[in-house]
């Protein structure tokens, strides 16, 4: 035994070494909080026989102690863009397609967060003193342009984005807003958007992401959210909703509902593919399906309960846990079934799907107020927005007979600067009766535009009494005349106004689900819950502008500079004329006479009187003239004669 | 009105300086129309003054000053004339160059013929004549009130500008924005289509190019003219208004009422057939052309520019022709005299 208590020794030195970094690990790993990673899919049949998918996912970085700080799941380029820019908050948004508020909801919280204006939208809040947030908001468009290959940085120069004060959010100054609604969206954007994910597209819910099914969508809209601060670090949301149309089980696309049922569609047909597990990384992978609140009361209507199997429509699998919120009066609103991706695998792959048995129409709740905006007046010289309210079913649902109530709205609209509008000729028109500007406006806010230095901003805070049907606001404007170099490469389409932003401060659309704690951290029902205004965007107006003649400009030049040089040589001389000059050309036209009206005078046989200096000089001149002639035609046969026969 | 009592004191000048001449059959014999008359006339009926005020201008403003200025020119009455071309200045940057004329027209006195006319008769007849001395009290009297009057002007405009930038955000925006085309609306003249199609490297060159044409033509104008102050005022008026960068029709206005106090002396102008049709032509085509670019959009913007062009030719045609007469006429006067 006497040879082997030396390396006991050294094992037993090991074994405790080994202890004691095992055990600060533990204590490392449980002091610091982790970055987490969550994926999510909300899938939502819709009323107008489409299907909503909403991929949601969420990174998020704990506060760093230093700055040097690596990262495993959180992308880089973000935390950097965060430190840089002392950004607390942004949000950019690609969308194609517009969100269509009577038919797809403008009252619940996916509308509100989600139905975006065509284009790019950039909004963000910088954490630093007011004056040197220009600057950092143009460098970050840039950081922007490049991190996502689309032309963010045209948001730059000051005449694209503008600093509301309260219209938008309520802010101190540091907030930039900017939108360009001519923007294509298209694959090039969509991949760096996924490689800021931990898994990119191949594996997790992202790897469902057929982009041929998403660029065939009738709307798809990617967004990036970021908040950061010094207690919670970093959270990055990034969501893609799409609203597709399905292709039915037998292949049909019907697009009428005469009394067909709705299509019956699967993860599998919108995609292409069936989810093959979650992504390894994720703390939790999810899959929710969503019955809408009309679904629910269709179903309670006709006395079935609203399980995943009823008599109108049945889901493929049995969800793992099934959510409902309440609303103020206990009554169930919509339903949410959950399924848990990570029981799945490839060997096992997911499909979720959902068939309908009996036809159902129902309709998504609307905002109260539908807020629509287009163009009125002819020719390129004048014109007015006109912003539009209509009062739709939820109105009357909510706000039925008390005379005393208001809705209050608020409008945040950015004009160009060529589009010069005379904040002065606002008018409204309330139920079709003019009203006058105080009774309805309670608050309003106007950065005038500058000619090619500031965009023109209105936030307005309007009180319409709840039992109206229809409001218009209008606004004139002129248009302006740009430099050819600032006209856009298809000059004759037009120019666009950015949508409007809409939102009722009271109203909100915040879910209420009964059960706190069993939502096990899924960050897209927390969003649900928020209490956030209910927002919509109006439409993007077309402005055509006059356009100068683009091929002209060297023939301009010319032109001009003729007429001045005419101006400028005649005026000279007329002022450089002497005496002298003048007599003798006088003299000269007296005694000179032309040889036309010598000839017209031998024509009618008159007599000549030549001046006595002038008659010799007459007659050789004619007899030269007459010989000049002659050679001159000679010359001409013989050459003639000369060329035909050669 | 004022151009009315301009007229009778340019008549009277004149009436003086052919008697001193001895042409007093000349003038008799030729038709004495009263020029004063035929000039305020001419400015109430023009159509192009009509239109100004039609369409809520303020540009009779502006030529309210300007004439303010040259009637206190000519009857010596320094602070009249000092607060008309303060004003006019500060309302429209051109009016600035019209100075030379009316320190010409305090130092001289009203329109005369030439000195040298004077000298050839006082040579001939070898009678004593006082020659007109350039009378220096009365253009220092012009030039301390012109002071005055200009401080007046910055100290008020100062204390109202004051929450706003000052006087320097003033001058940046109503003399930079004049001087520099910031604007490219389309107007009468030619500059708006210019500065659009211009390429930026070379904009500020053309700036220099369009404003030193106007001031060039100050210094030989007035040499050759020099005993003609009133005459210098209309052919500088004239000319700004052709080539200042945003011209409008309350500029022509101006100088078409101010050509009939020289009714007289332009009686043997050429091409006035050509140009008066030609006014009226250019009248009536600019607004169609207007309206069928903006209005309708089946025209172009080279039609207007266009119509644009052709006035500016008419009236370079009309300020060369009314030069070339009066020299005319001068010269005429010296032969009569030599005679």
């Amino acid at each position: 035994m006497a040879p082997s208590s030396p390396p006991s020794g050294t094992n037993l030195f090991l074994y405790l070494l080994l202890l004691f970094v095992l055990a600060a690990a533990v204590a490392a790993s449980a002091a610091a909080p982790e970055e987490e990673f969550t994926e999510e899919l909300l899938l939502r049949p819709l009323p107008d026989r489409k299907a909503l998918a909403h991929f949601y996912f969420r990174s998020s970085a704990p506060p760093a102690a230093s700055v040097g700080r690596h990262h495993h799941l959180f992308p880089k380029a973000i935390s950097q863009l965060v430190k840089k820019y002392h950004i607390s908050e942004l949000e950019l948004s690609f969308t194609q397609g517009r969100w269509n508020y009577e038919q797809w909801g403008g009252f619940d919280p996916m509308s509100t967060s989600n139905a975006k204006p065509p284009g790019v939208e950039l909004w963000a809040v910088f954490d630093l003193p007011l004056s040197e947030i220009d600057a950092a908001w143009k460098n970050l468009t840039h950081t922007l342009s490049g991190l996502f290959c689309a032309s963010i940085n045209f948001l730059e120069s000051s005449t694209a984005f503008s600093a509301p004060r309260w219209g938008f959010k309520l802010n101190e100054g540091n907030l930039r807003y900017g939108a360009l609604p001519r923007e294509a969206v298209c694959t090039e954007n969509l991949t760096p958007w996924l490689k800021l994910l931990p898994c990119r597209d191949k594996a997790g819910i992202a790897s469902l992401l057929y982009r041929p099914s998403i660029y065939k969508g009738y709307y798809h809209s990617q967004k990036l959210k970021l908040r950061s601060s010094q207690s919670l670090g970093i959270i990055l949301d990034q969501t893609l909703t799409v609203v597709l149309q399905p292709n039915t089980i037998n292949g049909k696309q019907l697009h009428s509902n005469h009394g067909q049922p709705q299509p019956s569609w699967s993860i599998r047909h919108l995609f292409n593919r069936r989810l093959s597990g979650k992504c390894l990384v994720s703390k939790s992978s999810k899959i929710f399906m969503e019955v809408d609140k009309g679904i629910v009361d269709k179903v309670n209507k006709s006395g079935g309960d609203p399980s995943w199997n009823n008599e109108f429509f049945v889901l493929w699998n049995g969800p793992d846990r099934l959510i409902t919120d309440l609303n103020n009066l206990d009554v169930q609103s919509s339903s949410i079934y959950e399924y848990d991706v990570s029981n799945y695998s490839k060997e096992r792959p997911f499909d979720l799907g959902i068939t309908w048995k009996l036809p159902l129409i129902w309709s998504s709740t609307p905002s109260p107020l539908h807020a629509s905006r287009f163009l009125m007046g002819s020719g390129n010289e004048r014109g007015s927005i006109a912003l539009s309210f209509m009062s739709t079913n939820l109105h009357k649902e909510i706000f039925g007979s008390p005379n005393d109530c208001s809705i209050k709205a608020v409008i945040f609209q950015i004009v160009p600067w060529y589009v010069k509008v005379y904040y002065h000729s606002l008018e409204i028109f309330i139920d079709g009766n003019r009203k006058t500007v105080s009774d309805v406006v309670d608050k309003i806010h106007v950065t005038p535009s500058e000619d090619k230095l500031l965009p023109g901003t209105l936030e307005m805070l309007l009180r319409f009494p709840c039992s109206m049907q229809s409001a218009t606001l209008t606004l004139d404007f002129d248009k302006g005349f740009l430099h050819i170099d600032e006209y856009p490469p298809d000059a004759n389409q037009g120019f666009d106004i950015p949508s409007a932003l809409v939102s009722f401060p009271e109203l909100n659309c915040a879910r209420n689900y009964p059960e706190t704690d069993p939502l096990l951290g899924s960050p897209l029902l927390e969003n649900f819950r928020e209490d956030t205004a209910v927002k919509s965007y109006t439409e993007v107006l077309l402005v055509p502008l006059t356009t100068p003649d683009f091929s002209m400009p060297y023939n301009v030049i010319t032109f001009t500079c003729t007429v001045l040089a005419l101006y400028f040589g005649s005026l000279l001389n007329a002022l450089r004329r002497r005496i002298g000059e003048e007599e003798r050309e006088l003299t000269k036209t007296a005694t000179k006479r032309g040889l036309i009206p010598l000839l017209l005078a031998k024509l009618r046989g008159q007599k000549v009187d030549p001046t006595e200096s002038g008659s010799s000089s007459e007659s050789t001149g004619s007899k030269k003239l007459l010989f000049k002639v002659v050679f001159v035609a000679v010359a001409a046969v013989l050459f003639h004669y000369f060329s035909n026969n050669s | 009105m004022l151009i009315r009592a301009t007229g009778r004191r340019l008549q009277m000048s004149r009436n003086t300086s052919l008697k001193r001449l001895g042409l007093t059959k000349a003038v008799n014999d030729s038709a004495n129309v009263s020029a004063g008359d035929i000039a305020s006339l001419l400015y109430l009926w023009n159509p192009w003054a009509i239109v100004t005020c039609v369409g809520s201008c303020t540009s009779p403003i502006e030529n309210l000053m300007v004439v303010i200025m040259i009637y206190g020119a000519c009857s010596r009455l320094a602070p009249l004339a000092a607060f008309g071309y303060v004003m006019a200045t500060h309302l429209s940057l051109y009016p600035a160059i019209l100075i030379v004329p009316v320190i010409l027209l305090l130092g001289y006195g009203p329109d005369a013929p030439p000195t040298r006319v004077f000298i050839l008769k006082e040579y001939d007849k070898q009678t004593s004549l006082k020659v007109q001395r350039f009378s220096w009290m009365t253009v220092l009297h012009f030039i301390f009130w012109l002071f005055i009057w200009s401080c007046y002007v910055l100290l008020l405009s100062s204390i109202i500008l004051k929450k706003v930038g000052g006087l320097n955000e003033m001058f940046e925006k109503t003399y930079g924005f004049i001087l520099t085309v910031k604007d490219l609306s389309p107007n009468i003249g030619v500059l708006w289509y210019f500065f659009a199609e211009v390429f930026d490297f070379f904009r500020g060159f053309f700036l220099i190019v369009f404003n030193m044409n106007i001031i060039f033509m100050v210094l030989p104008l007035a040499i050759r003219l020099k005993h003609r102050p009133c005459f210098l005022v209309f052919v500088y008026t004239a000319i700004v208004a052709m080539l200042k960068s945003y011209p409008s029709a309350g500029d022509s206005a101006l100088y078409l009422g101010l050509l009939g106090l020289f009714a007289s002396e332009l009686a043997e102008m050429q091409f006035t057939f050509f140009l008066f049709f030609g006014y009226i032509g250019v009248s009536l085509l600019s607004p169609v052309m207007h309206n069928l670019w903006i209005w309708r959009g089946t025209g172009n913007a080279n039609f207007y520019f266009a119509t644009g062009l052709a006035y500016t030719c008419l009236q370079t045609v009309l300020v060369v022709e009314s030069v070339g007469s009066m020299i005319k006429h001068d010269r005429k006067l010296r032969l009569l005299v030599t005679s």
